[in-house]
């Protein structure tokens, strides 16, 4: 089921919690909105679903306009993060309860629900526990109990509410696996929630990357590490160092000198200049370069992240070197990023990169 | 047999200190204020001898209080489970102007002394009273009739169902019924399927309180059931009227007799909330 966010905007007394988002999403893909908490991606989530009514806009369903509908005409799958069972009924009946509570012809009989609901605690892995409680299973179980509900009602969408957010690490990692499984075997339309942008980046088709009420970038996870469009997602996506420079006759300028790369249709004035601590490299002299001097250096796995105060302490920085560098605390490394990106501080000025 | 785990002990071992010392204080309290005055009432009781408390229980002016005590308390537990529920949601789910005095007013029949309430409450519904009139063209007899007793046992056990639903129904997580709405349940199946068994617990509780409240009232209804043998007459007021015979040996067979069908009633109340909990669980 395509779903399409038409120009919503969205109010909570008068707090803009969503300033006029669109947002085109293709049947069967899997996509996930990201975001710092605040950015309104739970919000968009919730109006997708239902459970909250849009101040202005509409939300269309297929060719249908859906913003009208009620939560339980929109028909969509919804897990929450606290899972959200129903404590008092056995994992087989929180399964069931979707089917068991449709009117009329609509209601499959008893044991046709049963049936679907062990079906689906078979999909979801946990063959044997219908007969359990809610409080008798582990936070990753109860999850998938949780989302066997939302599929039993064969949603049209299945929203995820940051759904590993309560479940430790390594969970985490495996239910984000099996998530991703499940969703190519079953081909739902499939939104989730997270803070987490390497659970966003890993899982999802493509990424919508969100920011105080408004959509910054959507992409592929590779658009949205290397094509970021604004400083907001080169900041939150990935590791990266950001230097205020100055743009003078085609030139980048740190303080007094040159860094020694070279823009094109750039008028001159300040600018910010951002880069991955990864993606650069080591110079010996400094004719055009980024020079500073170590503050804080500390292991990361297999390389070593090195703090530099360049501009006279004025500003920090953060590259990566080899374990196996003799840096140490006050000795002086210059470096020149491969790729980076320039933001001219004027709204509307172009973007420049290399 | 010398298996450690096997080795039945009196107190699990703990890390928190005090067990002692609180137990003791524990049972010295219970004792002095509650355990030692209730075995007056067997040991009373037990001089009578069998055959002269079983003559005494079965008694039929007796048993007849019994009947109205014991069935007069559990229409009005029931009727307060009802209501008290109701009371509870509209103060735990809406905002409205006068709320607080709302909720304050419940707690009054708590403060109230139970005789005022049970003569306001006769004034009420007596036939010239303000309902009362408006009743008894319909041929509808409230004050002086068991109909009354269950006006004032409702009156005094409203506060019991309030105060035990209230705390649990505002825990209930938003969430829950948001899952609910997007399986497509409507809002009464919400309700009755969702809501009401989470809240089952806190009812059965409120539901013992204020039963046992009622079995032992005596001030409101006295006022307001026309004290008739037979017909609207409570086991606690036939007990003082035993007393005031001088017939103490009555009295405390009559005192007996329904310590014995309390505690067994609350008893059952409390299996079936153990019952529950083992199946649901506490926390999340």
């Amino acid at each position: 089921m395509d779903v399409s966010i038409r120009n919503v905007r969205k109010e909570f007394d008068r707090f803009p919690a969503l300033r006029n988002v669109s947002l085109d999403i293709h049947s069967g893909e899997l996509i996930a909105l990201l975001g710092p908490s605040g950015s309104g991606k739970t919000t968009l989530l919730r109006l997708i679903a239902g459970l909250e009514t849009p101040t202005e806009g509409s939300i269309f369903f297929g060719a249908e306009d859906a913003s009208m509908k009620s939560v339980q005409e929109r028909n969509v799958g919804f897990v929450f993060q606290q899972y959200a069972l129903f404590r008092h009924m056995t994992v087989a009946e929180n399964i069931g309860f979707g089917l068991k509570v449709r009117k009329g012809n609509a209601r499959p009989p008893k044991e046709e629900i049963r049936k679907r609901a062990l079906e689906l605690l078979d999909l979801v892995q946990l063959s044997g526990l219908e007969n359990r409680y809610p409080n008798q299973l582990s936070g990753g179980q109860r999850q998938r109990v949780a989302l066997a509900r939302a599929m039993a009602i064969e949603p049209r969408v299945l929203l995820l509410d940051e759904p590993f957010g309560a479940l430790d690490a390594q969970v985490r990692r495996e239910l984000r696996r099996w998530l991703r499984e499940i969703h190519d075997a079953t081909g739902h339309t499939t939104v989730f929630v997270t803070h987490d942008q390497e659970e966003a980046l890993e899982l999802a088709d493509r990424v919508v990357v969100m920011s105080q009420g408004r959509i910054e970038q959507v992409g592929t996870a590779d658009d949205a590490y290397d094509r970021p469009n604004s400083p907001f997602v080169y900041g939150f996506i990935g590791d990266s160092s950001e230097l205020p420079v100055r743009v003078e006759g085609g030139q980048v300028w740190l303080a007094d000198r040159t860094v020694g790369l070279s823009v094109e249709n750039v008028p001159d004035g300040n600018a910010s200049l951002y880069f991955r601590p990864h993606d650069i490299t080591l110079l010996d002299g400094c004719g055009g370069c980024i020079a500073g001097t170590v503050a804080a250096s500390r292991r990361v796995a297999g390389t070593r992240r090195v703090e530099l105060e360049v501009g006279g302490a004025q500003y920090r920085v953060e590259i990566e070197l080899p374990v196996d560098h003799p840096a140490k605390e006050q000795s002086r490394i210059a470096f020149r990023p491969n790729r980076w990106k320039l933001f001219p501080e004027q709204q509307g000025a172009s973007v420049q990169s290399g | 047999m010398s298996n450690a785990s096997t080795v039945w002990r009196f107190r699990q071992p703990s890390v928190l200190p005090g067990f002692g010392l609180a137990l003791g204080f524990t049972i010295a309290y219970l004792s002095l204020i509650v355990l030692i005055p209730l075995s007056g009432v067997g040991v009373r009781a037990a001089a009578l001898g069998w055959d002269g408390f079983w003559a005494m229980v079965t008694d039929e002016r007796t048993v007849k209080a019994l009947q109205v005590s014991f069935g007069t308390s559990l229409i009005a537990a029931f009727v307060n489970v009802v209501f008290g529920t109701l009371v509870a949601w509209v103060l735990v789910r809406y905002r409205f102007p006068g709320r607080r005095l709302i909720d304050a007013a419940v707690d009054l029949p708590f403060a109230l002394p139970t005789a005022v309430a049970g003569i306001a409450l006769a004034a009420i519904y007596a036939p010239n009273g303000w309902i009362g009139s408006l009743l008894a063209p319909l041929g509808i007899k409230v004050a002086f009739t068991p109909v009354g007793i269950v006006v004032a046992l409702i009156f005094v056990g409203l506060p019991f169902v309030v105060r035990t639903v209230q705390p649990v129904m505002e825990e209930i997580d938003r969430d829950v019924e948001e899952a609910a709405a997007t399986l497509g349940a409507n809002r009464f199946q919400t309700i009755t399927r969702i809501i009401l068994p989470s809240l089952t617990p806190a009812i059965l509780t409120g539901f013992g309180l204020a039963f046992a409240r009622a079995v032992g009232e005596y001030g409101s209804v006295i006022f307001i059931a026309g004290n008739i043998p037979y017909v609207s007459e409570i086991a606690p007021l036939l007990i003082v009227i035993r007393l005031e015979e001088f017939d103490y040996a009555g009295a405390t067979a009559i005192a007996a007799i329904m310590l014995v069908i309390s505690f067994f009633m609350l008893f059952a109340i409390n299996l079936v909330q153990a019952w529950n909990r083992r199946r649901y669980g506490y926390g999340s």
